[in-house]
């Protein structure tokens, strides 16, 4: 008797989604998918608004990543007014040093939430462990100095974000050519040599080197279910710099193979002529590929892991370190191992804190020429912002009318980027775990998540849906009746 | 000539025929306002003023003070009349502060904070308008409209002092409509102002927006009724 296996909801991360995987007779697994069953629709909604509101309406599509969200709009309108890099039109050096900024703390306590929150919790107590432990309550039993620390890190995160643009959730900073804030001498202290209840930024490059090393101890204990856990080759996308090293606010795409050959290099504005997305019945996330190599061969994989395949260097020494023994693990190949996206992740960690470190040293943040206002005539109507949001790829197209209301927008966020990968992980992960067995364990179940997990997937900015997620799985014979059902 | 009335009990001197809404912040009582402007005539729009006057419940800013006045003001039942009124008005059109350029320097939402507004207790109307967005530097976000009346009587055509701004129709299908002609010819200084006199974000600057700082932006630097009283705050 065949049986279909649903997971619904997927747990510990953000948006709602539910996997089912269908068994043959032998209860081999013929197909498995994650399937994104909210919709939202943010860009219908932002068509007939005034196109300098985009920016902060849009990003209130996620509560995690707002700030690549006001970037990537605050971009697309850079090109439109006429002014900004899009442009050919060098902003002035404060304004895109504050973007970075906050760009950069955004992907420190975005990180550092799923990585210490999500996902270490597994690396700790195990995929099997009882659901009650594997979890950060867990954690703080455990170790309570650990999430001492994580806490730390993550509200340090959160309020360089807010001295950046003005709140720790949904602030506002870009605008048309420019910031409408710098970081006072003040401000910059605070972080750089931190005050009652706040970490120094020495102290938070401490904790992120903690945080990798956690990673070291884990892969050392359990290498071989790490290496081979969901091994899902792909090509890998991110931007880059002239150097060819991963830029998270601006640069051209560049697609490697498992060989690292580019495969394509392009300008982001030209992106639909490279992509195209498919769409399925049984899920509201689209399913971006290359044109010319079509949809099985031409999906991309973006974010953390991806990111440290694409990169030849990173420009911070610790950083740097960590990458070249990553770099070494696979001899120059690309790292497929979808355990091994934690790993990047905890190297973007440390790279982020360096890339801050760097940053706060530099006196152009107290500089006050913040805007550079275009000319009438500048006006294109068209903008297209790219950045490399803590998922990965992050892109924002608009168009508007002559009056100013948007006619257009299309966003393809990192998850959506990463949906066919993730499906196959999906796939993979079910074909080790679960094929074959008769019995469905919570800690099979578990698996799964633990697949979908690594990549941190916002199912929330992939499909515009939000919400908590309790987990149910459910067994069907082949006419559908449930015939095993299991809920937490 | 100088008269005395009573606010809340206690006797408070003022001159005779000033606005009532003046003589109580004069005297450190604030009475919530959303179309009245100092210094300019009283519209009686909106009726967020409302007190007791003599026992009757009266717009305060279209109250000229007379001898012997007796004033209720902050009195439960009256706090809770002029929240539902603001409550009202939020229920009303379409209001999206999280997005709205005007959010950090619009007086409804001020005001909404002022008087503690949490939900409005009247069903939302989300009513249908379009917006009005031809005119060269002005953009009309309808949604937001409270139909106070500032820019109707208060900005007009510089050389022949016609109104620029218009209330087309009456009830739930009134619209503000703009005179395009007028409004391309209001120089850069009086977009500005209009945009400014409107007390939320209907009346938009074409692509200006959000450059105050959050944590810079008028009602955070200095509250509605700070504003209101200035020094004679309570």
């Amino acid at each position: 008797m065949s049986r279909k296996l649903v997971i619904d909801p997927v747990t510990r991360i953000e948006g709602h989604g539910k996997v089912t995987i269908q068994l043959d007779d032998s209860n081999r697994v013929t197909d498995a998918r994650l399937h994104v069953v909210e919709f939202r629709g943010f860009e219908k909604l932002i068509q007939g608004h005034p196109y300098w509101e985009a920016p902060m309406l849009l990003q209130r599509i996620c509560g995690i990543c707002f700030v690549s969200h006001h970037l990537c709009g605050a971009k697309a309108l850079d090109d439109m007014v006429g002014v900004g890099l899009g442009s050919g039109i060098d902003m002035l050096p404060t304004p895109e040093k504050i973007r970075r900024l906050g760009h950069y703390a955004q992907q420190l306590q975005s990180h550092v939430t799923a990585y210490f929150y999500l996902v270490v919790p597994e690396m700790l107590f195990g995929m099997d462990a009882p659901p009650e432990q594997r979890n950060v309550l867990g954690l703080v039993e455990q170790n309570p100095a650990l999430v001492k620390r994580v806490v730390a890190l993550r509200k340090w995160g959160q309020e360089l974000i807010k001295a950046v643009l003005g709140k720790r959730m949904h602030g506002i900073s870009s605008i048309p050519g420019g910031v409408s804030k710098n970081l006072s001498a003040e401000e910059r202290d605070r972080f750089l040599l931190g005050e009652e209840g706040l970490l120094s930024i020495d102290e938070v490059i401490e904790y992120a080197q903690d945080g990798l090393n956690l990673f070291y101890d884990f892969h050392e204990k359990h290498r071989e279910q790490v290496d081979s856990f969901a091994v899902v080759p792909s090509l890998d996308m991110c931007l880059v710099n002239d150097e060819g090293n991963v830029d998270y606010y601006h640069g051209k795409i560049r697609i490697l193979d498992e060989n690292k050959n580019i495969v394509r290099e392009f300008d982001y504005h030209d992106y639909l002529e490279h992509f195209s997305e498919a769409t399925e019945e049984w899920s509201y996330m689209k399913f971006p590929f290359l044109k010319q190599l079509g949809r099985e061969k031409g999906s991309v994989r973006v974010g953390p892991l991806a990111r440290m395949n694409v990169t030849k260097s990173l420009p911070t020494p610790l950083a740097q370190a960590a990458l070249e023994k990553f770099h070494d693990y696979t001899g120059g190949r690309s790292n497929s191992m979808t355990l091994h996206t934690n790993w990047a992740r905890a190297i973007e960690i440390i790279h982020s804190a360096e890339l801050i470190k760097e940053l706060l040293n530099d006196p152009d943040l107290q500089n006050e020429q913040l805007l550079m206002t275009p000319a009438e005539n500048d006006w294109t109507g068209e903008g297209i912002g790219v950045v490399e949001a803590p998922r990965g790829t992050l892109l924002h197209h608009y168009q508007a009318n002559k009056e100013g209301a948007i006619t257009f927008a299309n966003l393809i966020v990192s998850t959506t980027q990463n949906n066919s990968v993730i499906n196959r992980t999906v796939q993979s992960v079910a074909e080790d775990y679960i094929s074959g067995k008769a019995e469905i364990t919570e800690g099979m179940m578990n698996a799964i998540e633990v697949g979908i997990r690594a990549y941190d997937p916002c199912l929330s900015c992939a499909t515009h849906a939000l919400g908590q997620m309790p987990l149910a799985v459910s067994l069907f014979d082949a006419e559908g009746n449930v015939v095993d059902e299991q809920r937490r | 000539m100088s008269i005395q009335i009573t606010i809340d009990g206690q006797p408070v001197a003022a001159e005779e025929g000033h606005n009532l809404v003046d003589v109580a912040a004069e005297n450190g009582v604030y009475i919530p306002t959303l179309c009245y402007l100092k210094g300019h005539p009283c519209l009686g729009t909106c009726r967020v003023c409302s007190v007791r006057v003599n026992g009757h419940v009266a717009a305060a800013c279209s109250v000229p003070v007379a001898d012997g006045m007796q004033v209720e003001v902050e009195t439960t039942e009256l706090a809770d009349m002029r929240k539902a009124l603001i409550e009202f008005l939020f229920s009303e059109g379409n209001h999206n502060c999280p997005s709205c350029e005007k959010s950090g320097r619009c007086d409804l939402q001020a005001t909404g904070y002022e008087v503690g507004m949490m939900v409005s207790r009247f069903p939302y109307r989300f009513p249908v308008r379009e917006r009005a967005v031809v005119a060269d530097h002005i953009w009309l976000e309808r949604d937001r409209c409270i139909f106070c009346q500032r820019c109707v009587e208060f900005i007009r055509d510089r050389k022949t002092d016609q109104k620029i701004f218009s209330i087309k129709g009456r009830g739930s299908t009134a619209q503000i409509e703009i005179n395009t002609e007028l409004a391309n010819a209001m120089p850069p200084e009086q977009v500005r102002e209009a945009a400014d006199i409107c007390p939320v974000g209907c009346i938009l600057e074409k692509g200006v927006g959000f450059n105050d700082p959050i944590g810079q932006r008028k009602f955070e630097i200095q509250s509605v009724r700070e504003r209101a009283l200035g020094d004679k705050k309570k």
